[in-house]
């Protein structure tokens, strides 16, 4: 037990620490790696507490897709040499104090909740999926194609209009760039591709290309 | 002190959802970082979903983490995608250059 509330420590304050980082830090793509960071930790809090699978699923989603995306449009918009000129408003504006009131009473209001809140009496009759025995991996195969099959569908639907999404709005035309039509391939006639010529004799033919 | 219970995971979801909300109110940076504030604010829902379904012993609150996370991706993607855009047509991603809207 004790060693369990030691990582959990550990683990919490790797993750509060490079929170910070993301927001503070003066590059950008070391904003990234502390976000990589940070979702490293969260799924180690993860599988500690026992949801092993989405623990790995956070490492695989966020760390080998999400924050490689991030890297990479860091990288091609050149934008990490923009030093943050963090809490140093240029035209004098009052949104900072404004904005640290508020979130200090929004943390508040989370802490109130969190401290002052049971459970009710009546909970655990209604629980609708019981974690059972099997490993956790085996209890979320059990119930995801079953039970919530058409979300899961749904999802898979909400990534491809994304993919697709994403395609159209960084899709251009570039000048210059020779691309296959299949129109004009298709619709290409014996006339326009070949065309037939008398060679004189000891002349020879002039081929214009 | 010792004994992990789900206040503490709570508070732990608290402090970065508050870690969050602020790096998206004081950025001065480009539009990047808040997108990863963002990031931040989905993964606090995700642990408060994590602790309360391994706590109350109920497994409905990880599938919902799975379609959270699912939703984190496809709107980490289509967000990238518009600054991609936005760069290529405005030359800058800095927030306070973001005008156009005079807001």
């Amino acid at each position: 037990m004790i060693a369990h509330a030691i990582f959990f420590y550990i683990f919490s304050f790797i993750a509060v620490i490079s929170a910070i980082m993301v927001t503070v830090s003066k590059n950008t793509v070391h904003s990234v790696f502390f976000l990589i960071l940070d979702f490293i930790s969260i799924s180690c809090l993860f599988i500690m507490i026992g949801a092993e699978f989405l623990g790995m699923i956070m490492l695989i989603v966020y760390v080998g897709a999400v924050a490689v995306l991030f890297l990479f449009v860091v990288m091609m918009l050149n934008v990490a040499h923009q030093k943050n000129t963090f809490f140093k408003s240029t035209h004098g504006s009052r949104h900072i104090p404004i904005g640290l009131l508020i979130s200090l009473i929004i943390f508040f209001e989370l802490v109130i909740v969190v401290g002052g809140w049971k459970y009710k009496p009546d909970l655990i009759n209604s629980i609708s999926l019981e974690i059972s025995e099997v490993s956790n991996t085996h209890s979320i195969g059990y119930v995801l194609y079953t039970d919530y099959i058409h979300l899961f569908q749904l999802s898979g639907m909400i990534l491809l209009v994304a993919m697709i999404g994403a395609i159209i709005l960084t899709y251009r035309k570039r000048e210059g760039l020779k691309r296959q039509s299949y129109f004009s391939q298709i619709s290409r006639e014996k006339t326009d591709g070949v065309d037939l010529v008398d060679v004189e004799k000891n002349k020879g033919v002039k081929i214009d290309v | 002190m010792f004994e992990i219970g789900l206040g503490h995971y709570l508070t732990l979801g608290a402090v970065i959802f508050t870690i969050g909300v602020v790096g998206i109110f004081l950025n001065r940076k480009n539009i990047i970082v808040i997108l990863m504030s963002i990031e931040l604010i989905l993964l606090s829902v995700n642990i408060n979903l994590v602790s309360f379904s391994i706590f109350i012993n109920d497994l409905s609150g990880q599938i919902f983490t799975l379609f959270i996370l699912t939703v984190a991706a496809a709107e980490a993607a289509i967000g990238l995608a518009i600054i991609v855009v936005y760069y290529r047509n405005a030359g800058t991603i800095r927030v306070e250059e973001i005008d156009k809207l005079k807001g």
